[in-house]
């Protein structure tokens, strides 16, 4: 069954309420844009869109916030279940499969990206786990350590947060994304609750982390996501700051870029002319402020945005996750409208 | 610092599904000498498949081509649609994000399916073909644990956050629409106010003042909500006893206040329409409630009552806290009980026995 939701939006002129005052002199890219996924099956529906990724051959990734998270009294503790499903699409958008079912670590969907041998990671927020799936969708790393039992009542107020350097090590306390260098050493954005960027080898040893809770250079407030360029410049999102921060592999500060608002799903394009997708995320809360989506240069030079915050088909509910590994042919997750659009843009 | 969406008050409904335990008073009609309105109970219209079961019936709604379509607290709350002889033709949104604490669903004029979830907190729209279209509302994030954040009630239940957001609930109960396509949401529990949004999910305006009072301009839990043709929109208002009449600018025009505590009201179609509003006995079944309440009104739009029907029990016919209605046809009623577990049929005289 193919939704019949699709509606060509033609967004020259089109504002949202004013967001930044810089707004109106950034270009405004058209774009079109349609419902994504199709050919569920009647008892799959997707929840809250927290990630969405494709692999080389166009298959589509979605991780989702859904069914029905819920902590229950065991003998000795408070018991998590579920919450949390990855799916598998095919390239024009139709359901192939789940992946994962019931695997221990599933309790709230942060992310997903495909790494450059197409394996999978999932990025969990609340068991606090990163998860590598091989391309047939098995299991083949498992990164921290879901807490055995959640702390019911809640953690202490957010008001207080720790410095959150993070252990040497894992533990991983909010993650929110992932990405690779072109020697394999990968980076966990542990960013919610920590504040931190932690770098694994390959194969999953530590090797060092930066960063703390806090707004100058190299510390974070609220990482909500990561990518690398080809030259292995590492983008930071840093969301509370309203900045983008970028380092080298060693986590050496190299420059901040800004007037973005504040920056949640964050993409660079492969290939020769890379560029980056970021989005001011409109508070899943409020459709009345942000919702757009910039293409940004590497050099922070913003060349266009589009889309606001809305309901509709080419609308944005509180975007969490851009995939861009074409150019003009952007997957968007969103959570506030638990959908994923397929957002095609006219080139610039 | 901006705030994080994570950092919300929150609670996983999952685990705050008390057992419920409201201890509302039962409610005598003002209304005097009403007359009857014979009724008789299709036995077994709803037919349900082996190993399928309904929990608490909590809401009830028929699409254009009678389908009835039940919402229900069971281990899980899930949603199930039947034919218009009761047959079982499927379950809409198994495993749904929203779903977690059923408390409506109602059919609009395109036969969209609208659930009222208020465990999730949050109003979902799907298309006849049962996908979603639209989510109203904002889940409270698992991720920030199981507290009822404040505030509370006396059980221990909470309306989540965001007390008087423009897009965020508080234990919301029902959903209606305007002749334009405008949704108006009562919310409910907590927020004591009925919300408008356009046709495509945008924060209008709203009636209440967040607060629970008995003022002209406030609510005591807006319980239930339904539309005539001209778009005015009636909002029972269940702990002050009276339904509110409002136009589609939230402007009140009347109040009816002699038809008991309105937990559940509907309005049928076709030219002439009626309201049909429940004084539903009380769902923890205090014996004295089982005599002053459990009946259904049958009024004008304008407030004139026409007659009464049913009485609080148990056998079929009976009514165990009314809590969902279906009015299409004003001499077929399907009929959502709590208490009995049950959803009925109930063929209703169109005239009184004087």
């Amino acid at each position: 069954m193919k939704r019949s939701m699709q509606l060509l939006l033609v967004v020259a002129g089109l504002t949202a309420a004013g967001v930044l005052p810089a707004r109106a002199q950034v270009p405004q890219i058209q774009y079109r844009a349609v419902d994504a996924l199709s050919d569920f099956p009647d008892d799959i529906h997707l929840g809250e869109a927290a990630g969405v990724a494709r692999n080389s051959d166009g298959e589509i990734f979605v991780y989702t916030r859904t069914g029905n998270p819920s902590i229950v009294t065991g003998a000795s503790r408070y018991v998590s279940h579920g919450g949390a499903r990855l799916f598998k699409f095919d390239s024009d958008g139709e359901f192939e499969r789940e992946i994962g079912q019931e695997t221990y670590g599933a309790l709230y969907a942060q992310q997903v990206r495909v790494d450059s041998d197409d394996n999978i990671w999932t990025v969990d927020q609340m068991s606090g786990q990163v998860i590598k799936y091989d391309p047939d969708g098995r299991i083949v790393m498992v990164m921290s350590r879901k807490p055995e039992t959640m702390r019911v009542p809640q953690r202490p107020p957010p008001e207080t947060p720790p410095a959150g350097q993070g252990r040497e090590g894992e533990s991983f306390q909010g993650p929110t994304d992932i990405t690779w260098d072109s020697q394999g050493n990968f980076y966990v954005a542990d960013g919610i609750r920590n504040a931190r960027i932690a770098k694994y080898e390959p194969s999953g040893k530590w090797i060092m982390n930066w960063g703390t809770r806090g707004a100058a250079p190299g510390e974070f407030d609220v990482i909500q996501g990561i990518a690398i360029d080809s030259q292995d410049n590492l983008y930071v999102a840093d969301w509370g700051n309203e900045r983008i921060q970028v380092f080298d592999t060693r986590g050496v500060f190299r420059r901040e870029m800004s007037g973005f608002g504040a920056p949640m799903a964050i993409c660079i394009t492969p290939g020769p002319n890379q560029v980056m997708y970021v989005s001011n995320s409109n508070p899943p809360d409020n459709l009345d402020v942000g919702g757009e989506i910039y293409k940004v240069a590497l050099d922070g030079t913003i060349l266009g945005s589009f889309g606001t915050a809305g309901k509709l088909i080419g609308q944005f509910g509180t975007v969490n996750a851009i995939d861009c590994r074409v150019e003009n042919d952007l997957l968007v997750g969103e959570l506030g409208n638990w959908r994923v659009q397929r957002v095609t843009l006219q080139p610039m | 610092m901006r705030q994080h969406p994570s950092r919300y008050c929150a609670a996983i409904a999952a685990a705050l599904t008390l057992a419920w335990a409201s201890q509302i008073e039962a409610a005598q009609a003002l209304a005097q000498n009403v007359p009857e309105i014979p009724i008789e109970p299709v036995e077994g219209f709803i037919k349900l498949p082996e190993g399928l079961y309904l929990g608490e019936g909590i809401g009830v709604a028929e699409n254009s081509q009678g389908h009835v379509f039940v919402y229900t607290r069971s281990q899980d709350t899930r949603l199930f649609e039947f034919d218009e002889n009761g047959n079982y033709v499927r379950e809409i949104g198994a495993g749904l994000y929203g779903f977690e604490f059923a408390h409506k669903v109602r059919i609009d004029k395109d036969d969209n399916i609208w659930a009222v979830d208020e465990g999730s907190n949050q109003v979902i729209k799907f298309n006849p073909e049962g996908r979603v279209t639209m989510v109203l509302g904002y889940r409270p994030p698992a991720v920030d644990g199981a507290l009822a954040p404040e505030p509370s009630d006396k059980w221990g239940r909470s309306g989540g956050p965001g007390a008087n957001e423009p897009y965020l609930f508080a234990r919301p109960t029902d959903v209606t629409w305007d002749t334009e396509g405008n949704i108006f949401v009562s919310d409910g529990y907590f927020n004591h106010r009925v919300v408008k949004y356009s046709p495509d999910g945008r924060y209008l305006g709203q009636v209440g003042s967040g607060e629970r009072g008995g003022e002209p301009d406030q609510f005591s839990t807006p319980h239930t909500i339904a539309s005539d043709n001209q778009g005015n929109i009636y909002v029972g208002d269940r702990g002050n006893r009276r339904v509110k009449v409002y136009n589609s600018d939230l402007e009140l025009l009347a109040m009816y206040e002699d038809t008991g505590a309105p937990w559940e009201i509907c309005i049928s179609e076709g030219e002439h329409q009626y309201l049909f509003v429940s004084n539903s006995n009380s769902d923890s079944n205090p014996a004295a409630s089982w005599d002053i309440s459990g009946e259904v009104y049958k009024m004008e739009l304008d407030g004139t009552i026409i007659g009464r029907f049913g009485e609080a029990g148990k056998a079929a016919g009976q009514f165990q806290t009314i809590h969902g209605m279906s009015c299409r046809n004003p001499n077929e009623l399907i009929v959502a009980e709590i208490s009995a577990w049950r959803v009925q049929k109930i063929l209703v005289a169109s005239e009184p026995v004087f």
